[in-house]
């Protein structure tokens, strides 16, 4: 029987087991949402702007590992999720966004909310397809499917003019692809394997250093196992928490411009380093000059143009994580390889010893609330089991310091392109994911002001989210490189006339709380927990000149840490100004 | 180094651009591109020139096999190779000149295309070199036009880019 392009689109997306698409309607995908009014497996989420249908579909696949589905129209529908699309793009998400496009026969003409969606977005997808033609819109979905969550992964968009949406043809999708140029290596090189291994044993001072990559190919507990098979510490970036459970002993925290003093001094220091699933990005490795002078570098990760790009590897390794670890601890058990234990052991006493410098230690007081304290509460109160997601920005960087991830996909934030706004959407995502998990969004009153309109969305469908504002009047990371690297020159860093938050979480139909007391943090938590049915919007007044601490500042090398109450920190060289 | 890179590339809409907007967006250079569809309807053929440090290099090599797109690529400086450019100059040809002009096109083993009382045109291939050897040769005065196709070029030996 002929199908419709419309209806060619729906049953593709049943057939790739498509449970929610998020999106906004448009006078370019009218046919599409008449499909799917007329069924009901697909489930259409209308979010309240474009940028939060990416967002939503984002959060919904990093907390399930799915793909997320996106359907704008054209034109504002496209551009307005063009964040969206960016944001996922950075940290490698898989995502699909469907966009309308003016019929095949105005392309070109500057036509009624026409726009060049396949241009707009070619730097920021993985790849992009315009159909043109009816006949190929099954298999083209079947390939964005496909380049969209193998490799990889990351965000492909289909641009599909109206009139092929209304063409009909004879539904056939295919079962399998097979794109001759495109075909990614999961399988790591043995020899390599087997190389780095043997590196791995010679070490005295070993480190691993594992990214969002480990999350993203569900090698967790591959990862898991060969940590602990050598007992070597390992440390997160702010993409990788959760691969590893940040509670055990092994693990020494995130590394990087805020991370653990331990992190990044054994990351200094360290004579062999493995990095899977990680890209050495600058947040992470500070001063490329001053990166792990001593270190011999094992990169596994599955997509070749990481290795190599911003440090050499002496053992590079293209495969997917969960293949090549297992490689790995196969090789390590088969032929019962140990590590120097005895070199282990004074490795360990002096990271010990970073360690307790207890670098995340935080001035207490019972006038203001420290925002560190109520992520420390939030974790108690929720037992250390919620699905966090998060904005960009200070809040952000408390969030991953003082909860501790102990599983995968628990962490949901933009860590690669740094969108504020992120959290809310996200959030929203991750709970139709996860219905009866908690699921928390820590922002800020900033970063919650760029997506607020998705507070209506959460309420539409039921998905009830804990909101943490950790509210301190100021763009908090502006505002800390300010007084940093600026003399305290605050430009435009205060938020002045914020609404109330209370009245306004009450507009939406959802529960407000200002909290303004330190010793009202945890009572209103519990409360706030209790009410599983409801969106509560807490907003916590805390200290407006609290500064993320440890910093390495822009320029440093990972072993020029900043310590809180025990570095002034008062400038940066030049090449360092000139970093963001 | 200046190197050669040699791609095939599914002939689809778009497919140019992306290359293109690889080497913007990334920051790296080109020198010369050109691009041609092949035997087989379903590639094009692009060749192109770039600078680069060996570490710049193998990020563009490793950025190219990324697009998907990208059907096989070959580099070939990394060996023997064969390398021509087409060039085009129209020239002034009157009076003394002439004559000059059709002696200096022959040392080049240039052929004239085209004539007029007042002008020739000289077709010339070569590699880069030659081609910039020709302009040189020519007093500036009398180049009225010039133009090239940019760098194509194949490797040498019994193996051979297909699919």
């Amino acid at each position: 029987m002929e199908l419709t392009g419309a209806e060619i689109i729906v049953r593709c997306l049943k057939e790739e087991g498509v449970e929610y698409v998020f999106g906004y309607p448009g006078g370019a995908v009218l046919h599409i949402y008449d499909a799917l009014h007329v069924q009901q497996d697909i489930k259409h989420i209308l979010v309240r702007h474009e940028q939060g249908a990416a967002h939503a579909a984002d959060g919904y696949a990093r907390a399930s590992g799915r793909t997320g589905v996106v359907l704008v129209t054209s034109g504002p529908g496209v551009t307005n999720a063009v964040t969206g699309i960016a944001t996922a793009y950075m940290d490698s998400i898989p995502m699909v966004v469907l966009s309308g496009q003016v019929p095949t026969k105005l392309i070109g003409n500057d036509a009624f909310q026409e726009v060049d969606s396949v241009g707009i977005t070619r730097p920021c997808v993985k790849h992009n397809f315009l159909v043109k033609d009816v006949t190929n819109l099954a298999e083209t979905i079947k390939k964005a499917f496909f380049i969209a969550t193998t490799g990889r992964p990351g965000p492909v968009l289909i641009d599909i003019p109206k009139d092929v949406t209304a063409a009909k043809t004879e539904f056939v999708y295919p079962k399998k692809i097979k794109m001759r140029s495109y075909n990614p290596t999961v399988k790591g090189h043995a020899g390599q394997i087997r190389k780095a291994v043997d590196l791995l044993l010679s070490a005295q001072r070993p480190i691993l250093y594992t990214g969002g990559g480990v999350i993203l190919s569900e090698g967790s507990k591959e990862l898991v196992e060969l940590t602990r098979l050598l007992g070597y510490p390992i440390t997160n970036t702010l993409m990788g928490l959760g691969a590893y459970p940040a509670t055990d002993p092994q693990f020494v925290g995130m590394l990087g411009m805020h991370g653990t003093y331990e992190a990044n001094m054994a990351m200094h220091h360290c004579d062999v380093l493995v990095a899977i699933g990680a890209r050495f990005d600058d947040r992470v490795t500070g001063d490329l000059k001053k990166f792990c002078p001593e270190a011999r570098i094992i990169h596994v990760d599955i997509d070749p143009s990481s290795i190599s790009k911003n440090v050499r590897v002496d053992i590079p390794i293209v495969g997917s994580v969960p293949q090549v670890l297992s490689a790995m601890i196969k090789v390590l058990k088969e032929e019962k390889l140990e590590p120097n234990r005895k070199a282990l052991s004074a490795w360990w006493r002096q990271i010990d010893e970073w360690r307790a410098i207890e670098s995340l230690k935080y001035q207490h007081t019972d006038k203001i609330i420290k925002p560190q304290l109520v992520i420390e509460k939030l974790y108690e109160v929720t037992r250390g089991q919620a699905i966090i997601t998060s904005d960009v920005g200070q809040h952000q960087m408390w969030a991953a310091q003082y909860y501790h991830f102990d599983r995968p996909r628990q962490w949901i934030n933009s860590g690669g392109l740094g969108t504020m706004g992120f959290g809310l959407p996200a959030a929203m995502g991750a709970k139709f994911a996860f219905p009866d998990q908690d699921v928390v969004c820590v922002t800020g009153e900033g970063s919650i002001q760029m997506m607020l309109q998705e507070l209506s969305t959460i309420k539409q469908y039921q998905t009830p989210v804990k909101i943490v504002n950790l509210n301190n009047r100021y763009l908090g990371m502006v505002r800390q490189w300010q007084e940093f690297f600026y003399q305290k020159r605050y430009s435009m860093s205060y938020m002045d006339a914020l609404p109330d938050f209370v009245k306004l979480a009450e507009a939406y139909g959802h529960v407000g709380m200002l909290i303004d007391r330190p010793n009202d943090i945890e009572g209103a938590l519990h409360e706030a927990f209790a009410m599983k049915d409801r969106t509560v919007f807490m907003d916590f007044i805390t200290d407006p000149e609290e500064n993320v601490y440890p910093m390495i500042p822009a320029g440093g090398g990972q072993n020029e840490m900043l310590l809180a109450g025990r570095d002034e920190m008062v400038s940066t060289h030049e090449e360092g100004m000139i970093l963001v | 180094m200046r190197h050669i890179i040699s791609i095939l590339l599914e002939n689809e809409a778009g497919a140019l651009s992306r290359v293109a907007n690889l080497f913007s967006a990334r920051g790296y250079n080109i020198e010369s591109l050109t691009v041609a569809p092949t035997e087989d309807a379903s590639l094009s053929r692009l060749t192109l020139v770039t600078q680069g440090t060996d570490e710049i290099i193998e990020q563009i090599v490793k950025q190219l096999n990324k697009l998907i797109d990208v059907v096989k690529l070959i580099d070939l400086t990394e060996g023997a190779y064969v390398e021509r450019e087409l060039m085009l100059v129209k020239v002034k040809a009157s009076g003394e000149q002439r004559a000059e002009m059709h002696r200096l096109a022959s040392i080049f083993r240039g052929r004239i295309v085209d004539v007029t009382d007042a002008t020739y045109t000289i077709e010339l291939t070569g590699t880069g070199d030659k081609l910039d050897g020709f302009i040189n040769a020519l007093e500036t005065d009398n180049l009225l036009e010039v133009v090239r196709s940019g760098v194509t070029g194949i490797g040498r030996g019994q193996k051979a880019l297909h699919v």
